[in-house]
């Protein structure tokens, strides 16, 4: 269990957010330390996913700050919070389905030679390394990410995000569309993972998953935080009670 | 004839066929293409003897006149062939230059396109450029540097180009950052520019243009003569050579799977051949008596054409624009914005400063179509490019650009446009009247771009 001591790697600090007079977050505080997961739960429209894109720069909050190892930081766009090596896969997965695994893996960061053109083949070459060992069965690199499977699609998602060294990693419902064999894959990267010291958010409305992968979890009911419990020492019961109901168990900090 | 034009060539490939494609890695749709285009060449070279010979037999036994057997003469294939008019280089040399200025602006339409807009004011923009480049070189500039100045056409085309990306970047700016769909501004633009041509120099015809800008425009003169075609080939075929090689190792150095060595001499042989074909057509045009007497040059001289200016414009602009899709970071955006919009937004791309640059783009290939479309008719009109627009999108979408966004390519909209105007210069060749062609150029349009839908479904 993460001791939590010292400063978090990252830190929501009040934010909030409304779209057309409706509050989709409403000043909510979350934080994230270095080796730990955890878990965002909550409702469809509970704001999590809201939240999470004021840190991977999709959204602007309109009010609230954003602190990485302490420090405020602006984060106006996606690349932005890439410079802060903040990395996200989001639930839609976010590939452009008519290019290849490279250029999606790429996108945005292109590798170029020196004469400033993009280096296909590097690219190739460097994302054959990664899918060796996200997905070791992975071997249509030149093919459009539209003709691979769900799982491959995922894992192409996944390798952009872990390539690029990050060191705060988002993932929106990563195992919605996965079997179980990939649904384990992605268990087992986000252990070692969590061992090679990154913070990961997890949004994840499977209970199973959330009590086996988080070690804490905060909750969001109707855009504020219903509390943020350590998972170990709480029973899905009293998870689900905080998502369906907004109840904060007693015992919980 | 419309049976005669768009791809046939996409029986299921068995056995060696397969092997071969899949070994070359040519594309089978580009292959397509060719096929269609050369269908379409041979349609119109053959129609007047199969014409002839149906109106003898007609003839015949309808007792109009004239025997079975002299009907059955005219079958003869050196009689059907000797009267086509198509296939010959005078017609394929003439049909190169007519197809520059739309091929120029159709390699900007398909990146409009991928990223899910379109542009329809080329036409407009090309005929407002046009009268700018025309006031600018014939009323404007001669006052300060003296008639036939060395610097006119350079000072011209500069502006022609600039004004066109202005216009481009303009219309870019209303689409991108203030939400206008693209439709509704470009269609705005269409009435717009050609309004201003019109005021720009009230309906007047400017005539003629610099000496020098005009050989931009092609013509005996405007073409780089046999020496100079024999240097273009000798450098295509060395491009051609190098790339094959370069390939080769940049595969080998990555440890890829390498083709097979009869796959890649094959292709250097095509493409090798092809350069050479081209060569040979163009270098086959001499210049007409005329001329000749013009230069005043005995009338059993021989000078060939060689390529026209306006021909290795669109070939450098082809180029340029191949190498910008598949080699720069700007291409691979505009494909990943085509594909999805919201991920390229997600990866850092700035996909409203994208959507401008594009059409400014696009408008300065207007602009630079302009100066080949008034270089060659030796005029500005305001009715310069009437319709461009529609043949450009056309020529875009027959070389496989979707309308739904992400796919498309370079050389399939050359060959896109090559395809609209050896329909348009072969009906009026054989004689059919603008409201045939019309039609015939409608319903290739429509049919082309199902074939590919099915081609594609059962390419998946």
């Amino acid at each position: 269990m993460t001791t939590n001591k010292g400063t978090p790697l990252v830190e929501l600090r009040d934010i909030s957010i409304s779209f057309g007079g409706i509050k989709a977050v409403d000043h909510v505080t979350v934080d994230l330390y270095p080796g730990e997961v955890v878990g965002l739960l909550g409702h469809n429209g509970a704001g999590k996913s809201t939240l999470i894109k004021c840190l991977s720069g999709a959204y602007q909050a309109d009010a609230g700050q954003i602190l990485i190892n302490g420090q405020p930081v602006e984060i106006n766009n996606p690349r932005d919070a890439r410079t802060h090596n903040i990395e996200t896969i989001y639930q839609t997965l976010a590939l452009a389905d008519n290019l290849d695994a490279a250029s999606n893996l790429f996108l945005g960061r292109e590798l170029v030679s020196s004469t400033g053109f993009v280096d296909d083949s590097r690219m190739e070459a460097e994302t054959r390394k990664i899918m060796a060992r996200l997905n070791p069965n992975f071997r249509k690199f030149n093919v459009p990410v539209s003709a691979l499977s769900g799982g491959q699609r995922q894992s192409v998602a996944i390798a952009r995000a872990v390539y690029f060294n990050a060191k705060i990693l988002i993932m929106d419902e990563p195992t919605a569309a996965l079997g179980p064999h990939e649904t384990q894959m992605v268990a087992e990267l986000i252990e070692e993972l969590k061992k090679q010291g990154l913070g990961i958010f997890l949004i994840e409305h499977d209970i199973h998953n959330v009590m086996k992968l988080c070690d804490r979890a905060s909750v969001m009911k109707n855009g504020q935080l219903v509390g943020t419990v350590n998972v170990n020492e709480v029973t899905d019961e009293d998870i689900l009670g905080m998502i369906i109901l907004g109840k904060t168990p007693e015992k919980a900090a | 004839m419309t049976d005669t034009t768009v791809k046939t060539a996409k029986e299921p490939q068995t056995g060696a066929i397969t092997r071969f494609l899949r070994a070359t890695e040519i594309d089978t749709r580009l292959l397509g293409m060719f096929g269609a285009l050369l269908l379409i060449w041979l349609g119109f070279h053959l129609y007047p003897g199969m014409r002839d010979f149906v109106q003898a037999f007609w003839a015949a036994i309808t007792g109009g006149g004239g025997s079975m057997g002299d009907a059955f003469a005219m079958l003869n294939p050196l009689t059907i062939w000797s009267k086509g008019s198509f296939l010959t280089a005078q017609n394929l040399w003439f049909l190169s230059v007519q197809s520059a200025s739309i091929g120029i602006m159709a390699t900007g339409m398909v990146l409009v396109i991928i990223t899910r807009n379109i542009d329809l004011s080329v036409g407009a923009i090309l005929g407002v450029t046009g009268m700018v480049m025309g006031l600018f070189q014939v009323e404007f500039l001669p006052q300060y540097l003296g008639l036939g100045h060395p610097m006119i056409w350079v000072l011209t085309v500069i502006l022609g180009i600039s004004v066109g990306a202005s216009i481009g970047a303009f219309q870019g700016s209303l689409i991108a950052y203030r939400g206008i769909p693209s439709f509704i501004v470009t269609l705005g633009g269409l009435l717009i520019w050609r309004g201003f041509a019109f005021l720009s120099a009230n309906g007047r015809t400017i005539s003629p243009v610099d000496s020098t800008f005009q050989l931009l425009g092609g013509g005996p003169y405007g073409a780089v003569g046999a020496v100079g075609s024999y240097i273009v080939g000798a450098i295509a075929i060395a491009a051609i050579l190098f790339l094959i090689w370069s390939g080769r190792q940049a595969r080998k150095r990555h440890d890829f799977p390498l083709r097979p060595m009869w796959a890649e001499v094959t292709m250097a042989v095509l493409g090798c051949g092809l350069v050479v074909g081209a060569v040979m057509v163009v270098n086959g045009y001499p210049w007409p008596r005329g001329i000749l007497r013009q230069q005043n040059l005995p009338e059993d001289t021989y000078v060939s054409h060689g390529f026209a200016i306006p021909v290795l414009i669109m070939v450098a602009v082809a180029i340029g624009m191949t190498i910008l899709m598949n080699r720069t970071r700007f291409g691979r955006y505009v494909f990943a914005i085509g594909g999805n919009p919201e991920a390229a937004a997600l990866s850092g791309i700035n996909v409203k400063w994208m959507t401008l640059k594009i059409f400014a783009l696009m408008g300065a290939l207007a602009g630079l179509s302009a100066v080949i479309a008034s270089a060659r008719l030796n005029s500005a009109t305001n009715a310069l490019g009437l319709l461009d627009e529609l043949y450009v999108i056309a020529a875009a979408v027959i070389g496989g650009t979707s309308l739904a966004g992400g796919v498309g390519t370079i050389y399939g909209a050359i060959l896109g446009a090559y395809v609209m105007q050896s329909l348009k210069s072969g009906m009026v060749l054989i004689g059919f009247d603008t409201a045939v062609q019309q039609i015939v150029v409608g319903t290739v349009l429509v049919l082309a771009v199902y074939l590919d839908n099915v081609y594609r479904r059962r390419a998946k």
